[in-house]
């Protein structure tokens, strides 16, 4: 008999770290106590996005959401729906200002604004099941592709627009056809890499496409292969990522089983397999050249770009590089034609693909906002529908300062550009960068000094240390960056800043020294008003050095609960129950636990008294 | 499992096409049957079986079955409401295993209402 109602559990890391799968294994426990067994299917399947909420249930045809699932809940939940048909109202989803829950999921603004492409089969399908993926139209993109020359496939995706999305941006067609002719001029089999490493904080838009619908980033690898001419394929997995890699291997293996990869696919006359290779924890490996050579088994280490490696990249073979959502995106717009894919995002891509920026996007969304999770929109969206429509404003009612794209290597936006198109050229001039697609959203209680400080951190600890202006200029901006946010900075050093800023953009060997100056850079071009308060004042506005603020208690606001007494480890408050509490500053390590604990409002951080 | 064809790859796509369509809510036509406690009582569990049967024997794959809580007209469960895309809806009652097989065939399938057990047409206004 057919199932009548699918039960979609999401699976994705994040939920997964809610107890999703145990949230899966107790519906199925009650469905089949229930006697539904034969009616109704529990389906694991990808991240949903909207990872704030999970874990995420959806109930399908129905359309309900559902949001923090735990296994408890699961017989309330099966005797409810599924069994009186009665939808369970506290487990649907409220926005944060409202009253009244939104039971349908299109309705839910967060799903409703966006535009799912690459995510089409997220929540859909059930990753691990290729069956699943074809019953969508799975690999009719590849039988199309089969029927065309490799010359028509590159037309195509050049025609479409589809520009590199790990951060490059550059034109896919384009170099798809360099490393075809590259290849057929120097008489070389090309390979095909999936650059599957995804290094920047907060991001997990590769992750996710890997977990949710693996089969669409190999169908987009295998018509790249018949575009380009390779027989065979990487994808570069970093280590961080076991579900992803799991689902990848499985999808693989289900691939050669049904002659979908390996010899003659599909009766093509067609060879060509993938392998799986994993990262080390290194960032820098992100970086095509690094990439590469950490592939060939050698240590990480970028080279010079005028070798394109498109030319003479893996093992010196003409290699094309594409990102995880760059590929996903190709067996649709070979299915669905250039022109469809042209028509979504900004400009006029049908001539020049440097014109605008076709499709859709992935981003990421965390920080200071309320539905912290995936999104996909079209190009050409402002941050502002993003970050308030889509994402829900900030939380506790706080102030939007700024939004980081573009991971470390990308820059901060204030709030005068929250009306800004979001695409490749528009992100570019305003001083930032796409990026692969990370969006941190920050509020008043964000230091920017502290941000930019944060990035170069990463960055330094990240660097190969090959090249000096990389080495010595991250290490320097670090020092320097720390003694600004310890109130021991001077005015020479926003000079320093900006000196080493511009060489390392001009010398630096890699992408990752080039692009490192941008967070300083950007935080210096629009919140200036920060590095000077903490170089001459001394304090920092957002209220995050520890060094410049302390902690107090307001006598007035505080009751005596002991609340704040309880949480504190260093034994820094003291005062007797149903009194104002006093807080010795000399013990307080600034942690936060008490201001989270008191329920008052009674402590605050203050900038610090230099006198003391 | 063997190497496929592009026909074989055409096959999976048709049997899938039926889950998928129900997974993503879109399809030609759904069909409620309303549970509750009153709808349970009356029987509605055993059309719901009876009505998934006979999808499957047809081999239809435009059409959703999902439940619905008390209709509110207790007396005359159980019920059900089909939804025709671009059609208003139409409240079944008094339905019995060999009903629903008969809406699905003429009204789902074939467009037309069965009137023996039609109780209305249209939706409640609600506030």
């Amino acid at each position: 008999m057919a199932f009548r109602t699918n039960v979609l559990v999401c699976a994705g890391t994040g939920c997964v770290s809610g107890n999703s799968f145990e949230t899966a294994t107790a519906l199925e426990r009650e469905i089949f106590r229930k006697g539904l067994a034969q009616e109704v299917q529990i389906i694991r399947t990808g991240c949903q996005g909207f990872c704030a909420e999970g874990p995420i249930v959806i109930v399908q045809p129905d359309g309900i959401f559902y949001c923090g699932v735990k296994a408890k809940d699961a017989p309330f939940l099966v005797e409810e729906h599924l069994v009186k048909g009665r939808p369970v109202r506290k487990l649907m989803y409220t926005p944060p200002a409202e009253k009244s829950p939104i039971p349908a999921l299109k309705e839910i603004p967060f799903f409703a604004k966006q535009k799912l492409v690459v995510l089409r089969n997220r929540g859909v399908i059930d990753p691990e099941k290729i069956d699943d993926y074809i019953a969508v139209d799975g690999y009719t993109g590849l039988e199309k592709a089969l029927g065309m020359t490799p010359e028509q496939i590159i037309s195509e995706i050049k025609r479409s627009g589809l520009r590199g999305r790990g951060g490059g941006g550059f034109p896919a067609g384009v170099k798809w056809e360099t490393c075809r002719h590259a290849a057929h001029h120097r008489g070389v089999e090309p390979v095909v890499v999936c650059n599957a490493d995804e290094g920047d904080p907060g991001a997990f838009m590769d992750r996710s496409i890997i977990e949710s619908d693996p089969h669409s980033v190999l169908e987009g690898m295998i018509i790249g292969a018949r575009a380009i001419g390779a027989k065979e394929g990487f994808v570069y997995i970093r280590h961080e990522y076991p579900i992803a890699r799991q689902r990848l291997l499985k999808a693989i293996e289900q691939a050669r089983d049904y002659g979908l990869l390996g010899k003659d696919i599909l009766d093509s006359g067609m060879d060509f397999d993938i392998e799986i290779v994993q990262g080390a924890g290194a960032f820098v490996c992100g970086e095509s050249t690094a990439l590469m050579a950490s592939l060939e088994g050698n240590v990480g280490e970028p080279r010079a770009k005028y070798i394109h490696t498109v030319e003479y990249g893996y093992k010196n073979r003409p290699t094309n590089l594409n990102n995880v959502e760059t590929w996903a995106n190709v067996p649709l717009i070979i299915n669905r034609g250039s022109h469809w894919f042209s028509e979504m995002g900004t400009g006029n891509v049908s001539d020049n693909p440097w014109n605008g920026s076709s499709g859709t996007k992935v981003f990421s969304m965390v920080g200071k906002i309320n539905n912290t999770g995936l999104i996909e929109v079209p190009m050409g969206i402002t941050l502002r529908e993003i970050i308030f429509d889509i994402g829900g404003g900030i939380p506790g009612g706080r102030k939007f300062k700024a939004v980081q794209t573009g991971g470390p290597s990308g820059g901060c936006l204030p709030e005068s550009h929250l009306d800004m198109p979001v695409d490749f050229d528009s992100l570019t001039e305003a001083g930032s960068m796409m990026g692969s697609g990370g969006m941190i959203v920050m509020d008043d209680q964000t230091c920017m000094v502290d941000v930019a400080r944060y990035f170069i951190s990463f960055l330094t600890e990240e660097s190969c240390g090959k090249c000096t202006p990389c080495r010595e200029g991250l290490r320097t901006s670090l020092e320097t960056l720390e003694r600004i946010t310890q109130g021991k900075g001077v005015p020479e050093d926003l000079d320093l800043l900006q000196e080493i800023a511009d060489v390392m953009q001009d010398c630096c060997l890699c992408a990752l020294g080039t692009s490192a100056s941008n967070p300083v850079l950007s935080t210096l071009r629009y919140f200036r008003d920060e590095y000077d308060a903490h170089i001459h004042l001394r304090q920092c506005p957002g209220g995050v050095c520890k060094d410049l603020i302390e902690y107090m208690i307001d006598s007035e606001k505080c009751d005596g609960c002991h609340a704040c007494t309880r949480v504190c480890s260093s034994q820094a408050i003291s005062g007797e129950v149903k009194k104002p509490h006093v807080l010795d500053k000399t013990r307080c390590l600034k942690c936060g636990a008490c201001i989270e604990a008191c329920k008052h409002e009674a402590i605050r951080k203050v900038p610090r008294s230099h006198a003391a | 499992m063997p190497r496929m064809s592009i026909d074989d790859l055409k096959k999976i796509r048709e049997d899938g096409k039926r889950t998928l369509t129900m997974r993503s809510g879109h399809a030609r036509a759904k069909v409620t049957i309303h549970m509750g406690t009153c709808g349970i009582s009356a029987g509605a569990r055993e059309i719901m079986s009876a009505l998934l049967k006979e999808i499957e024997r047809m081999n239809m794959s435009d059409v959703i079955v999902t439940t619905s809580g008390c209709a509110g007209l207790c007396s005359r469960e159980p019920m059900a409401t089909v939804e025709v895309a671009g059609h208003s809806p139409v409240k079944y009652a008094d339905l019995k295993s060999d009903a629903i097989v008969r809406i699905l065939r003429e009204h789902v399938a074939g467009g037309r209402i069965v009137t023996d057990y039609a109780l209305a047409s249209g939706c409640e206004t609600t506030g």
